[in-house]
C-alpha cells in the first residue's frame, strides 16, 4: 500500500492560520473557519464538492469530550457527509484521506486539523497521553521527557548545547519568511527549561489550524496548477516505554522512510521534519539521511510554531506549498506524535516538470 | 455603538480518578513495589525487561516469566529539572532519570534527589528510596538517590510473582486545570441572556437563526455574524416526562422537559416546562421563559395562554 499506490494522489491546496500564543476571543470553529475556507477558494471547490473529509484534534487540549464535532460546523456537516476523525496530529487524517482515496471511493478530500493549547497547561495535558500504569503518575512533562533524549544524544558524542542552539537559531531565521511563524527572527537561548533543553530548544506554545485539499489523477490537474503528487506515505510506531528504546536513534523514522521511497530516487532538495525539539531533529537527520545538501525547515518548523495536532500536518502542507509553487521538486514530509518521537509518519512528494 | 464585551473565561477543571485493573504481570509488579520488591520479566530471548510488559515490545509474544531485580542501578540518561511541576515526584530540583537497575537489560524512568545537576552524570550508581507510605503504584519508589557502590553483578532471580492480598487495580487520579474560553458567538449569547435576551445569529447564506449561536452555519460551513434577537415566546416542538429525580437537581418528578422553538429561531432550544401540570403539556403549547432573581438563564417555560402553535408552523424545526 505504502508504496506504488494504485492511483495517483497529490495534495493540491494548502491553508494554515497564523499560530498565536493566546486565541481566546475565537471558539475552534471560529479559528478553523477561515482556513477552511481558504483552502477550498485555492481550488474552487464547495464543501459539497468534497468526496471525504477527516480531521485531526484533541479532546485532551480542549478538555472537552467530542470537542471535534463542534468544529464540524465549519465545513458543513449538514446534510450528513462522508467524515473521520482521529485523535491524532492532521498528518494521520491526511494518511486516512489518501488511503480512502487509493481504495477509488473518491477522488477529493479534505483534511484538517486544529489546536489550541492556550486553555491548559500543554506540558501537563501531554502526560495524560503517558501509559498509565507507570508513567502518567509521575507527571513527567513533554520537556523533561525531551530532555532525556538531548542528554542521552550529547553522552553519545552527537550532538552538544552549541550544535542545538544552532538548530534553534537556524530555524526562526528560517520562520522570517513565515508570516504565519510564532517566533521569528534571533532570540536568546535563555535558560534551562529542563536541563539539557533550553527555552530556545523548545517550541512556542500556541494555537493555529490548517488544511490541505487531496486529489486523484486529472482531477488534481485541474485544480492545481503544480500538483505535489504523494509518491508514498507510511507510519510507524515504537515501543512505549521509553527505557526499552535507543533514544539518539529512530527506527520507527528510518522503516517509515523505506516504506515511503524515501531512500530511492532523486535526492530531496526540501524536507519539512516535524522536530518540536531542536535534539529531535538531530535524530531524524540521522534516521533520514540528510545531508547539507537538503534545505530543512524553510519554513522554520515547529521550532517556530508547534500548534499541537496541526504542526504535523503543517510539515505536509508546506512541503507541498514549495512545489506548488515551483520552488522544490522532490520534498520529503515527516510528522511525529507522543513523546521522544515515538510514533512516525514519512511522506515523499514530488512535482512534475514544469511545462510551459 | 457600545464597546464590544471583553471575550467570556472561566475556570474549567477536568478531574478523573480512572479505575485500572491490572493483568497479572503488571499486578505482580505493582505488588512487589508494595513489599519493597522489583520484578521484571523474562522475554524468550532471555533479556529482562524492568518495568515489566505482558507483552513482547518485539516479537509480541506474552510473556509471564518473573524475576527479582535488585533495587540499585545505573543511570542510562538524565536530564535535571530546576523547577517541578505539579504532581511530579519531588518538589525540589531534582532529575528525571532512566535506571537500568542491578539485573536488568531496559531502564525505568524516574526521579533522582541530587543536589544539583553537577552531582548527576550518566553511568552513576543510584538505588531506590522507599515510599513510607506504599500502596502498590510506581509511586512506592518515592525516588532514587545517589548510592556509592559498584554493581554487584547478580543476576535477576526466579520469582513467583505471589504475595498475600496482591493488588489487582490502580486508580489513576489526574487533574487538569483549563481557562475556558467560549470565543465570539457564545460570550456574544451569555452577554446578552444576563440582560434575559436570547440573541441567535442568522446565517448569511441560508437565514437560519442558530441559537445558541456557534459562530458557523453547520450547513453552509460560514461564518454567522448578524444577531437576530429572538422569542422570548415559543412552541413547544417535542417533550419528554421526567420521572427519576437527578441527583442535587431541587426539581419535584415529574416533570416536563421540552424542546422550545423561540418565536424567529431556526431551531429549537431545551428547556424544562412549569406552571402546568405535566400531564397536560402538548406538542404546540405556546410558552415563555420564567428568569429567577438575578439568574443568567430561563429557569423554566411557562405557557403564556394563547392557542396552541398549528402543527405547520414548528414542523421544521422537530
Amino acid at each position: 500500500m505504502s508504496r506504488d499506490p494504485s492511483r495517483d494522489v497529490a495534495i493540491v491546496a494548502f491553508a494554515q492560520s497564523d499560530s498565536l500564543r493566546r486565541t481566546d476571543d475565537l471558539s475552534e470553529v471560529e479559528m478553523l473557519m477561515p482556513v477552511l475556507h481558504d483552502v477550498l477558494r485555492q481550488t474552487g471547490l464547495k464543501t459539497s464538492d468534497i468526496g471525504f473529509t477527516c480531521s485531526g484534534s484533541s479532546d485532551y487540549l480542549a478538555g472537552r469530550a467530542f470537542s471535534f464535532t463542534m468544529a464540524l460546523d465549519g465545513v458543513g456537516a449538514w446534510p450528513p457527509i462522508s467524515e473521520s476523525h482521529v485523535e491524532m496530529d492532521g498528518a494521520w487524517a491526511l494518511y486516512e484521506a489518501w488511503v480512502k482515496i487509493l481504495t477509488g471511493e473518491t477522488d477529493t478530500a479534505l483534511v484538517y486539523s486544529y489546536g489550541k493549547s492556550s486553555p491548559g497547561s500543554v506540558r501537563d495535558v501531554l502526560t495524560r497521553q503517558l501509559d498509565p500504569y507507570y508513567l502518567a503518575p509521575l507527571w513527567p512533562d513533554s520537556v523533561a521527557l525531551a530532555a532525556l533524549q538531548a542528554q542521552a544524544l550529547i553522552d553519545a558524542g552527537e550532538t552538544d548545547e552549541p550544535a542545538l542552539a544552532g538548530i534553534a537559531a537556524r530555524s526562526r531565521d528560517a520562520a522570517v519568511g513565515n508570516p504565519h511563524a510564532q517566533l521569528r527572527g534571533a532570540r536568546p537561548q535563555g535558560d534551562h527549561v529542563v536541563a539539557p533543553l533550553r527555552q530556545g530548544d523548545c517550541p512556542p506554545i500556541g494555537d493555529g489550524a490548517a488544511a490541505v485539499i487531496l486529489a486523484a489523477g486529472d482531477r488534481a490537474r485541474e485544480l492545481c496548477e503544480r500538483p505535489a503528487w504523494i509518491r508514498g506515505m507510511d507510519h510507524r510506531i515504537e515501543a512505549h516505554s521509553l527505557g526499552v528504546r535507543d533514544l539518539t536513534d529512530s527506527p520507527s523514522t528510518r522503516l517509515a522512510a523505506r516504506r515511503a521511497g524515501a531512500f530511492d530516487g532523486a535526492p530531496f532538495d526540501t524536507a519539512e521534519l516535524h522536530a518540536p525539539f531542536t535534539s529531535q531533529e538531530v535524530v531524524l537527520r540521522k534516521a533520514l539521511k540528510l545531508d547539507e545538501t537538503v534545505r530543512v525547515n524553510p519554513s522554520g518548523g515547529a521550532l517556530a510554531a508547534n500548534p499541537v495536532m496541526a504542526a504535523g500536518l503543517i510539515r505536509l502542507g508546506e512541503a507541498a506549498a514549495g512545489i506548488h509553487r515551483g520552488e522544490s521538486d522532490r520534498a520529503l514530509a515527516h510528522a511525529t506524535s507522543g513523546p521522544c518521537l515515538q510514533q512516525n509518519l514519512v511522506a515523499v512528494l514530488e512535482g512534475e516538470p514544469h511545462v510551459r | 455603538m457600545t464597546a464590544t464585551p471583553a471575550t467570556l473565561r472561566a475556570p474549567l477543571v477536568v478531574e478523573f480518578p480512572f479505575t485500572r485493573s491490572l493483568g497479572p504481570v503488571q499486578a505482580a509488579f505493582l505488588t512487589g513495589l508494595r513489599e519493597r520488591t522489583v520484578l521484571g520479566v523474562r522475554t524468550e530471548g532471555g533479556q529482562v525487561l524492568v518495568p515489566p510488559v505482558e507483552y513482547d515490545p518485539e516479537t509480541a509474544a506474552e510473556l509471564r516469566e518473573l524475576v527479582e531485580v535488585d533495587a540499585t542501578g545505573t543511570v542510562t540518561t538524565w536530564a535535571w529539572n530546576p523547577d517541578p511541576r505539579p504532581g511530579q515526584p519531588l518538589d525540589t530540583p531534582f532529575a528525571w532519570v532512566l535506571v537500568r537497575l542491578d539485573g536488568a537489560d531496559t531502564a525505568l524512568l524516574h526521579a533522582l534527589d541530587a543536589p544539583g545537576p553537577e552531582h548527576v552524570r550518566t553511568g552513576m550508581r543510584v538505588r531506590v528510596r522507599w515510599a513510607a507510605e506504599r500502596t502498590g503504584a510506581i509511586t512506592d519508589i518515592a525516588c532514587f538517590e545517589p548510592y556509592d557502590s559498584e554493581r554487584d553483578a547478580a543476576p535477576a532471580r526466579p520469582h513467583d510473582g505471589l504475595f498475600d492480598e496482591p493488588v489487582t487495580g490502580i486508580v489513576a487520579a489526574a487533574r487538569l486545570d483549563y481557562t475556558y474560553s467560549p470565543g465570539r458567538a457564545q460570550t456574544d449569547y451569555l452577554h446578552a441572556l444576563a440582560e434575559h435576551k436570547t440573541v441567535g445569529e442568522r446565517c448569511p447564506s441560508c437565514s437560519k437563526v442558530y441559537v445558541p449561536p456557534r459562530g458557523a452555519c453547520p450547513t453552509c460551513g460560514v461564518a454567522t455574524t448578524e444577531p437576530v434577537e429572538v422569542g422570548p415566546r415559543g412552541t413547544v416542538t417535542t417533550f419528554c416526562i421526567v420521572n427519576i429525580k437527578a441527583k442535587n437537581l431541587d426539581i419535584e418528578v415529574p416533570y416536563v422537559y421540552a424542546h422550545i422553538a423561540l418565536d424567529g429561531a431556526g431551531l429549537a432550544l431545551h428547556g424544562r416546562i412549569g406552571g402546568i401540570p405535566y400531564d397536560q403539556v402538548r406538542m404546540g403549547l405556546r410558552v415563555e421563559p420564567v428568569w429567577s432573581e438575578d439568574g443568567r438563564y430561563p429557569d423554566h417555560y411557562r405557557p403564556t395562554g394563547e392557542p396552541d402553535a398549528d402543527y405547520d408552523t414548528y414542523k421544521e424545526l422537530l
